[in-house]
């Protein structure tokens, strides 16, 4: 290990900033040398090792109503300083402030490629926003938690800059979400069958997947008349023009895609076929209709019975695809459907 | 029922003039192995060898299958495909350890594999420390993507089935003995020892999802009873089937680990009293109908406890809960097997379904990481599939014949009968 200290910024809001309280929330970010505040007790921390060289300050109020010129500017105050580690509240319970605490770190995260470390109680907005960013220290509620919360977080800090191990178990953050491959020293069966055992005699174990939680949508109310909707094709089965112009995966997508269906009123084995890769092709690839049913909609619409086909359908494949990408395509799709006025939307699975 | 297992430990593959075991070594008569596979759809049909630490690359990998030999009792392998319907599991069969047949060829879905002999690859697939005899199939001219698959599935099993043959007069290194009584007898043996069944999901999705029963598509069956040693001897094959990396290779089912786990402790911790087979079908009506059967098969045992192993992810999850929450409602006590689906940066929710029940869960690792693969001399195959596999994307293979992909892509990577070490954890 280099003798030489390393370097911490610290980010701090205008309270713990010594500003002052809620009147002074809209400062805007200032730049002190050295530390300020709870920094002292982060300094005395971390003796003769690291160095907290420079302190970031921002009203919370002013930070969330401004994200992006707030984080611009106080990104460059930070990376001014070639900080080995950032350091950002602790935030506590308090909301705005642990939101601009993961804000930051996140920018840190991304831009400087340095570890963040924080410090939020678990109930934080900020924690289950940035969680992935930061090596968050799980807080009391309460600012009187200062005393435990600034040990745990330098340990952290100084772990880090020797770039030690850390774990959630052993340093006291919050689990950053993440799922990481290792290699056990048992086989899965092996495994499964220790905890079978466990699981029969009462003994502790340890699930290697804890369930989420999971999301359930409910139902929008059903259209009033159907015969003057505009109604829109939407599928994770993977129909796209034949050839799969724009690369959409067949297994874990990266992207969807937005494809014009003006004047078609039929998927035929020549224009259309499926990139999915999760289900048996065959009948798709003979008619995309089975899938995506343009044909039916389209006679629908000829006849009335339905107000009109939306030109454009959208299309991704599900299989193996990331539930938080699905929900990031969703998002974009959705906003798409509600521009051009589509009333109501088919989804198709498969 | 008896089955004994006699292995005969291969430690290397060569080509000679004669099919046979010779000191450890599978010598293979490789013109004579060819014309032992023809077959009308197939055009054309290789053999190449790949073994433990070379420089070569498999892919599109189809199946891995174990060269066994029926040396006593009833039937042959593969019943239903290569022996007639006879019920196999008992008597005396000889195991080729060390050596698999390994198809390839040209593509048939996006569902095929990667398996590299050397290299990072190599650590993510059993596979890499077998001595490979690799078939490679081109299909006729005009052949349908199901019969493409059908011919190349036939075509493994012939190979292993010729390949085993080879052992029928070797005396093998080791002889192991599975003793599976009748359902009376299971029941009043270890009185003071809980009871435990295994509930063993098998693909059953369509053209690349599929899996055989003696021969049956299991989309076809209701969940049903089948003794350990059943499967030790080739009653469940695999269609090639879903990702390459939670495809269960005929290879796994024939070494079905929670079966060889469950019977390294029965007797000592707890009574295992069988095993379930049920399927993974695609509609809601067939998911509901096959896990009630399944709760009311493993309810009928009177077990305690039961392992459920999935295959495949997404859909199947359905399948996965279903079959935890009826067995937990009866009050039997279950673990689950998977694997997940995290996003490549580990971010995501990793399963389709989940149920508070599911309390008790292995994981087989995140298919969704993504590794390099270094170029390596010898491709065995076709190298730019990897652009359009499951787990690959459009600049998966590089100019110098790397590939960058997600570990789904490896055969076996992620097997979710628990057969490898990859695992992952929430950091």
């Amino acid at each position: 290990m280099s003798t030489e200290k390393f370097k911490v910024v610290h980010y701090l809001n205008q309270f713990y900033g010594g500003i002052g309280g809620e009147d002074k929330a809209d400062y805007q970010p200032e730049e002190r040398l050295g530390h300020v505040g709870p920094g002292q007790a982060l300094q005395a921390a971390l003796g003769e090792r690291g160095e907290v060289v420079a302190t970031v300050i921002c009203g919370d109020s002013y930070f969330n109503e401004n994200v992006e010129t707030a984080l611009s500017a106080i990104l460059a105050m930070i990376a001014k300083h070639n900080p080995d580690i950032v350091v950002t509240g602790p935030a506590f319970n308090a909301g705005r402030y642990g939101v601009a605490c993961g804000a930051v770190a996140k920018a840190v995260a991304e831009n400087l490629k340095v570890p963040v470390v924080s410090g939020m109680y678990l109930e934080n907005p900020g924690v289950e926003m940035y969680r992935k960013y930061a090596y968050i220290v799980e807080t009391s509620n309460s600012a009187a938690d200062m005393r435990k919360a600034m040990p745990k977080m330098a340990k952290l800090v100084i772990d880090l800059a020797a770039g030690l191990e850390v774990s959630p178990a052993t340093h006291g953050y919050l689990l950053q979400g993440l799922r990481k491959n290792y290699f056990h020293s048992e086989s899965g069966a092996k495994r499964a069958v220790s905890m079978l055992v466990s699981k029969m005699s009462g003994q502790p174990f340890t699930t290697e997947y804890p369930m989420p939680h999971f999301d359930r949508v409910a139902p929008n109310m059903p259209i009033a008349d159907v015969r003057q909707a505009k109604i829109a094709l939407v599928t994770s089965g993977g129909i796209v023009p034949k050839g799969n112009p724009d690369h959409i995966e067949s297994s874990s997508a990266s992207k969807y895609g937005k494809y014009d269906i003006a004047g078609i009123t039929d998927l035929t084995v020549e224009t259309f076929a499926t990139a999915h890769g999760g289900y048996d092709p065959v009948y798709a690839n003979q008619d995309a209709d089975r899938v995506l049913p343009v044909d039916v909609l389209s006679e629908m619409a000829a006849q009335g019975e339905i107000g009109s086909l939306h030109r454009y359908f959208y299309t991704t494949v599900g299989n193996g695809t990331a539930v938080a990408k699905a929900v990031t395509f969703a998002k974009k799709i959705a906003q798409e459907l509600l521009d051009d006025g589509v009333n109501a939307v088919i989804l198709t699975s498969t | 029922m008896r089955l004994s297992l006699g292995n005969i430990n291969i430690k290397d593959v060569q080509f000679g003039n004669q099919t046979e075991v010779k000191n450890g070594v599978l010598y293979v008569n490789k013109a004579e192995m060819i014309a032992h596979l023809a077959d009308e759809r197939l055009a054309s049909i290789d053999i190449d060898l790949a073994r433990p630490g070379e420089a070569t690359r498999i892919m599109p990998v189809k199946d891995v299958i174990e060269p066994r030999v029926k040396v006593e009792g009833k039937g042959g392998i593969f019943p239903g495909f290569v022996a007639k319907v006879d019920m196999v599991g008992e008597g005396l069969t000889y195991v080729l350890k060390g050596a698999a047949v390994i198809t390839t060829g040209k593509i048939v879905g996006f569902q095929e594999g990667i398996i590299d002999m050397s290299g990072p690859g190599a650590e993510y697939t059993p596979f890499s420390a077998l001595n490979n005899v690799v078939v490679i199939a081109h299909p006729a001219l005009g052949l349908l993507q199901h019969e493409h698959e059908a011919a190349l599935r036939i075509m493994g099993f012939k190979a292993a089935t010729y390949l085993g043959e080879a052992g029928r007069s070797v005396t093998p290194d080791e002889v192991i003995t599975y003793d599976c009584p009748s359902l009376p007898v299971a029941l009043t043996q270890y009185p003071e020892l809980p009871k435990v069944a295994y509930v063993y999901m098998l693909q059953s999705q369509g053209l690349l999802h599929d899996t055989y029963l003696y021969g049956i598509d299991v989309k076809r069956i209701l969940p049903t009873f089948i003794y350990p040693t059943e499967v030790m001897d080739g009653a469940i094959v695999s269609g090639n089937c879903v990702s390459a990396c939670d495809k269960n290779t005929t290879y796994h089912h024939q070494n079905s680990p929670v079966i060889a786990q469950l019977l390294a402790r029965h007797g000592q911790d707890y009574n295992f009293i069988g095993v379930v087979v049920t399927n993974e079908n695609v509609t809601l009506a067939d998911k509901e109908r096959s896990s009630n059967f399944t709760a009311k098969l493993i309810g009928w045992l009177g077990v305690d406890a039961a392992i459920i192993s999935e295959e495949g992810f997404g859909n199947p999850d359905a399948d996965l809960m279903m079959n935890c929450v009826k067995l937990e409602r009866q009050g039997i006590k279950t673990v689950l097997v998977t694997d997940e689906y995290a996003g490549q940066d580990g971010a995501s929710q990793s399963l389709a379904d989940a149920d508070p029940l599911a309390d008790a869960v292995i994981t087989a690792g995140n298919a969704n990481e993504v590794i390099t693969l270094p170029a390596m001399t010898k491709v065995i195959g076709y190298s730019e599939v990897a652009d359009v596999i499951a787990g690959g994307w459009h600049g998966s293979l590089h100019k110098d014949g790397s590939i960058t992909a997600e570990i789904q892509v490896i055969t076996g990577a992620t097997n979710e009968l628990g057969f490898s070490k990859l695992t992952s954890k929430a950091i």
